[in-house]
């Protein structure tokens, strides 16, 4: 009696498909629980790997709530690469579908955080642009064009994430308001800085990384949210090392 | 079949261990007896970051081997070809000592179940197994070493003994073989055979590494001793003998102490590799 490996994986991950016949011990009795080992071992992985790359998560809901997400979790959606530091991709939408949840409605942006904070954590190296290469006239200024560090995510929200992370993270934070924000990530040098952005700045951001000049977003940006700070902005990236290069097109003369 | 000029397993006979990033400081400061590392091929195929950065600083100072564990040599199906040109990539950057791989399967019909399963012993397997392994050499450029797994069940297909089936991949890949000693200590008491005879059968000519790890004790479904290959604590005083038993007969080796959950402080790993010294110093000249 042969196994193939689509009844293995069958049984596998759902314990109510019987273990395959063919399995055995060593006198050829039916496998039975020693198939649970292998059942056992992927689900208690996998859930480590999910509670690995959502401790925060894991820490709004309990340990047991999340072990419980995890186990739903890991059957819909098995990882589909041996990257488990990138596992868990579906993890927000599928936060946002479960209706137990509803009343929690930023989990699922406090999922795409810690998914961006890893994804940052990961990323490629980079070398920050010289610290005098905005040192220029502010015409030249609003003429640049920028590029930006690999680690860079920003993770655009209706909740106040950023608070709730860092109530959850950092001992004596300030219990989070109600307001909603956006969060910029920067990775100075190997561990990923979140901060919140003044309203517009991710707007602003998400413009010159499709192309637009300093000036031309700003423009853009101010005219959705007049009271934007560009100065602050565009600090948080310099501090960060998220801009690694400043292109200046020469200006008509 | 591989060529002479790839066979280049330049791992020291001497202690090493599975590298944990929590152990970085403490191996720079204190490493003795550990001569060498291990990592997780897995682990280090992110784009850069401190994992790299980590790896690089150590590759300075201790030769290291890579030890694929997703790699799913085992499958029914062809091999990701994705997977393979990062593994490529990571040995071509890092010029390892080792590389290794896993007699197992972990993925199927594109969904990885992160564990290391078991597959039957017959001539149909032997054949896609062996294919496997030429396009991994062939792609990543040197030999591979083959590990033995712990095994909880026995398929009713098998046709071939594992230290048997083990000796004829490495007749026709040439690839080396990684003998973890804990594993046929699993495998020798969840099938009821003898380890000692698993090894005597074991071609330990090929041998380019050994393993050892610690493992967790359950029962089956009749109250028969269940082994499981957990690497969650200190390697058990019947796998330090036959650990003796493998290396009175195969000479000096690589030995390697693996402990992947409940990873102790770094003093407390250093001591099993202290043992696995020790275990070294008294083969007979």
């Amino acid at each position: 009696m042969s196994v193939s490996q689509t009844e293995f994986q069958a049984a596998l991950l759902d314990a109510q498909v019987p273990v395959p016949s063919g399995l055995t011990d060593a006198v050829e009795q039916p496998a039975g629980r020693r198939f649970s080992v292998y059942r056992n071992n992927v689900a208690v992985s996998l859930t480590e790997a999910m509670h690995q790359a959502f401790p925060v998560i894991t820490k709004l809901l309990g340990t047991q709530n999340m072990d419980g997400l995890a186990g739903i979790f890991l059957r819909q959606h098995p990882p589909s690469s041996p990257l488990m530091m990138f596992y868990g991709e579906e993890f927000p939408n599928f936060l946002a579908d479960m209706p137990q949840l509803s009343h929690l409605g930023y989990l699922p942006d406090i999922a795409r955080l810690e998914l961006a904070l890893r994804r940052s954590y990961h990323a490629a190296d980079s070398q920050a642009a010289p610290e005098d290469a905005l040192a220029v006239s502010p015409d030249a200024v609003m003429q640049a064009r920028l590029t930006f560090a690999p680690s860079m995510r920003i993770v655009r929200s209706d909740w106040p994430i950023f608070a709730i992370w860092r109530f959850n993270t950092e001992a004596g934070a300030p219990k989070p308001g109600a307001q909603a924000e956006d969060v910029l990530i920067t990775r100075p040098e190997y561990d990923p800085v979140p901060q919140t952005l003044p309203s517009g700045g991710a707007a602003w951001i998400e413009r010159l990384q499709n192309g637009e000049t300093i000036g031309g977003a700003f423009e853009q940006t101010a005219a959705e949210t007049p009271d934007f700070d560009l100065g602050t902005t565009l600090a948080l990236l310099l501090q960060g090392g998220a801009i690694t290069s400043v292109t200046i097109e020469r200006l008509e003369t | 079949m591989l060529d002479n000029a790839l066979r280049s397993n330049r791992l020291p006979a001497a202690p090493g261990v599975g590298y944990k990033p929590q152990h970085f400081a403490q191996i720079l400061e204190h490493a003795k007896p550990v001569e060498w590392l291990e990592i997780h091929a897995e682990n280090y195929m992110g784009d850069g970051g401190r994992p790299l950065a980590q790896l690089r600083h150590l590759s300075e100072q201790f030769p290291i081997s890579v030890h694929g564990v997703g790699l799913s040599i085992g499958s029914e199906g062809p091999l990701d070809a994705d997977h393979l040109a990062r593994l490529k990539h990571l040995v071509s950057w890092l010029n390892p000592a080792s590389f290794s791989e896993h007699l197992a399967w972990s993925t199927h019909d594109s969904h990885f179940l992160n564990d290391l399963l078991p597959l039957p012993y017959t001539d149909a397997t032997l054949a896609s197994i062996c294919d496997h392994i030429d396009q991994v050499q062939e792609t990543v450029g040197r030999q591979m070493l083959l590990e033995n797994p712990s095994s909880y069940l026995a398929f009713e297909e098998s046709t071939w003994s594992e230290p048997d089936f083990l000796r004829e991949i490495a007749r026709r890949t040439g690839c080396g073989l990684l003998l973890d000693v804990n594993n046929v200590f699993v495998s020798a008491t969840n099938l009821d055979f003898s380890p000692q005879g698993y090894i005597d059968a074991y071609p330990l000519d090929k041998v380019g590494e050994i393993h050892l790890g610690g493992h967790d004790e359950d029962e089956d479904d009749h109250g028969h001793p269940l082994l499981i290959d957990s690497h969650g604590r200190e390697v058990v005083n019947p796998v330090w003998a036959l650990l003796d038993y493998v290396l009175d007969r195969s000479g000096p080796k690589p030995v390697l102490v693996e402990w992947d959950t409940d990873v102790p402080d770094w003093p407390v790993l250093r001591e099993e590799a202290v043992r696995a010294q020790t275990a070294l110093e008294r083969i007979p000249a």
